[in-house]
């Protein structure tokens, strides 16, 4: 065959060979969305995201102590693991290359592996049973321990992103190395950090098994950090396994709401990222 | 400024020429004092030896010049003269360095201070992108909190790396809206306002387009007034054009340093020479 014939019969066949990869990795993600949004939507109201939970059977009710459940846990959360993740990363950034960094750096990749229904159990060894009860605290505390690795890691490589031309900038201006790091890496970096920080709390915000025997659940409001509380992801499972076609609807239309939460959280993220990079450049 | 002569006095000067063409040299009986004097110095990248027994010596208000092929080891001399090189993990210097006879290299001296008054400007602009415009130029002076009067001191030096007129209504706009060649300007004007005594440039103008390099160019003859410049370039007709001393380094030698006319017209290495002329390089 001609050459230039073959190369041309070569190059659509593999444009079409990823395509239709392209398409096929779609479908589960479209149907998901498909799923969610044609079960979940009719139940969606105004209502449904500022009630308590009704019992079986009885109309209306939502899931309002859940989402305000879930927010304060992961802000509970947050207390704990933007501290120690952020500075964590910003150490393996600036130090990290040397044994101490190292270790740090793979202990993170390990905790990061750990799967979410073992610091469940953690954090049940750890506090449930010391303080003899479910309770919000717990379930903060598991998710930190959740958003923790991810938040160093990704801190570590936004910080990693800024150009060793602008340390170097600095330090020629007699600027003290520590200086430097505060005033001009860290600010330069400061959109990716804050990306990071949104994706690990669309993270924990997702997470269920972490909570399932920390906070448990609670069908009234809760804001008292000693009591169980209740959240989006436990109050679906629940109202998932329950026997009842009038919960089964809510689980859906709880799951709709994290949905539009979590992909709330990943849009803005995004959006700073963007705009992170264009301002770099 | 810090001059400490006691130091100074008991050297014997270079037996190598120095540049007459100063006005300085000839109104004066004697040849001024050395403003920065380099015997034997050695530098290393782990074991890679980079920079083999430089001897030179530079005069006060004159530019310096150091050209060479790619790999030669005139960045890396730069480097050392504020104590950059370093910075680079394994990367270390020997020798004698002497700004106004004071040692540079002694373990008592603070680099973060001797970097305050050898400034640097870098191969490619590295502005700030969090910073200002303005901001950019009291950088140094903000992150080390020396006194003055901030904003007179960004107009002066604006106005002494030729932007003021280019930028004086947008002084609060973003570094990175200006020009390549305007924050090359933008980064002089920023380590001019630390008002360093040395100015050190590694390839200035590179990076930037044959107007740009005209004005960069022009601005090296109008700081050598009131600083001391040594210059890195890969050009050599730039060299030429801007510099009163000219150092040839090949191979990790300082193989010939002398005027830079005698440099680019007779010169006394045959390398130097076929450098020059473009036999090779």
């Amino acid at each position: 065959m001609n050459p230039l014939r073959w190369r041309r019969f070569v190059n659509v066949f593999w444009t079409v060979a990823s395509g239709t990869g392209v398409l096929v990795a779609l479908v589960p993600l479209a149907s998901l969305l498909w799923l969610v949004v044609s079960r979940g939507a009719p139940g969606l109201s105004a209502s449904f995201f500022v009630s308590l939970p009704t019992p079986v059977g009885e109309p209306g009710g939502g899931v309002g102590n859940a989402i305000v459940g879930t927010f304060f846990m992961v802000g509970l959360a947050s207390l704990m693991a933007l501290p120690v993740g952020v500075g964590a990363g910003v150490y393996l950034a600036e130090k990290g290359d040397g044994p101490a960094g190292r270790v740090i750096r793979f202990t993170a990749e390990v905790l990061a592996g750990v799967p979410s229904i073992v610091i469940g159990i953690v954090a049940y060894g750890l506090i449930v049973t010391q303080m003899k009860r479910f309770s919000a605290l717990a379930g903060g505390v598991a998710l930190a321990l959740i958003m923790i690795p991810s938040l160093a890691r990704s801190t570590e490589d936004f910080i990693r992103l800024v150009p060793a031309a602008l340390r170097e900038a600095s330090l020629a201006l007699g600027v003290p190395g520590w200086k430097t790091s505060l005033r001009v890496i860290i600010p330069t970096a400061l959109g990716g950090i804050v990306t990071a920080v949104l994706l690990a709390v669309a993270r924990a915000a997702g997470e269920t098994a972490p909570l399932l025997f920390t906070a448990l659940n609670n069908q009234y409001w809760n804001t008292d950090p000693t009591q169980p509380t209740a959240s989006l992801t436990v109050q679906i499972y629940n109202y998932a396994i329950s026997p009842y076609e009038d919960w089964h609807s809510k689980a859906w239309t709880a799951a709709l709401v994290l949905l539009l939460l979590v992909g709330l959280l990943n849009l803005m993220a995004r959006l700073l990222s963007r705009n992170r990079m264009a301002g770099a450049q | 400024m810090i001059s400490n002569l006691e130091m100074a006095t008991p050297m014997k000067p270079f037996e190598r020429p120095i540049s007459e063409s100063g006005r300085l040299s000839v109104a004066e009986p004697v040849a001024p004092e050395p403003k920065l004097t380099v015997r034997d110095l050695n530098a290393w990248y782990g074991k890679n030896h980079a920079l083999h027994g430089v001897n030179l010596t530079v005069t006060p208000h004159s530019v310096t010049a150091a050209i060479g092929p790619s790999g030669c080891g005139k960045s890396t001399f730069l480097r050392c003269l504020n104590r950059m090189h370093e910075l680079i993990p394994g990367a270390r210097a020997e020798g004698t360095l002497l700004i106004d006879g004071k040692d540079l290299l002694g373990r008592d001296v603070d680099p973060v201070t001797l970097r305050r008054r050898v400034g640097m400007v870098f191969q490619r602009p590295n502005p700030f992108p969090t910073m200002s415009i303005r901001d950019n130029v009291a950088a140094g002076l903000k992150l080390n909190r020396l006194p003055g009067n901030h904003d007179e001191i960004v107009e002066r030096t604006l106005r002494q790396s030729a932007l003021w007129e280019e930028v004086k209504d947008r002084l609060g706009a973003s570094a990175l809206s200006l020009s390549g060649g305007q924050q090359q300007r933008l980064c002089i004007a920023r380590a001019l306002a630390v008002e360093p005594e040395v100015l050190l440039m590694d390839e200035p103008a590179s990076a930037l387009d044959p107007i740009a390099t005209a004005k960069i160019e022009d601005l090296i003859h109008e700081l050598k007034e009131r600083y001391t410049i040594v210059i890195v370039t890969h050009n050599m007709q730039q060299a030429g054009r801007v510099s009163d001393q000219t150092a040839f380094f090949y191979m990790g030698d300082l193989v010939e340093v002398g005027p830079t006319e005698k440099i680019f017209t007779n010169p006394s290495e045959k390398r130097t020479e076929d450098y020059v002329t473009g036999k090779f390089g």
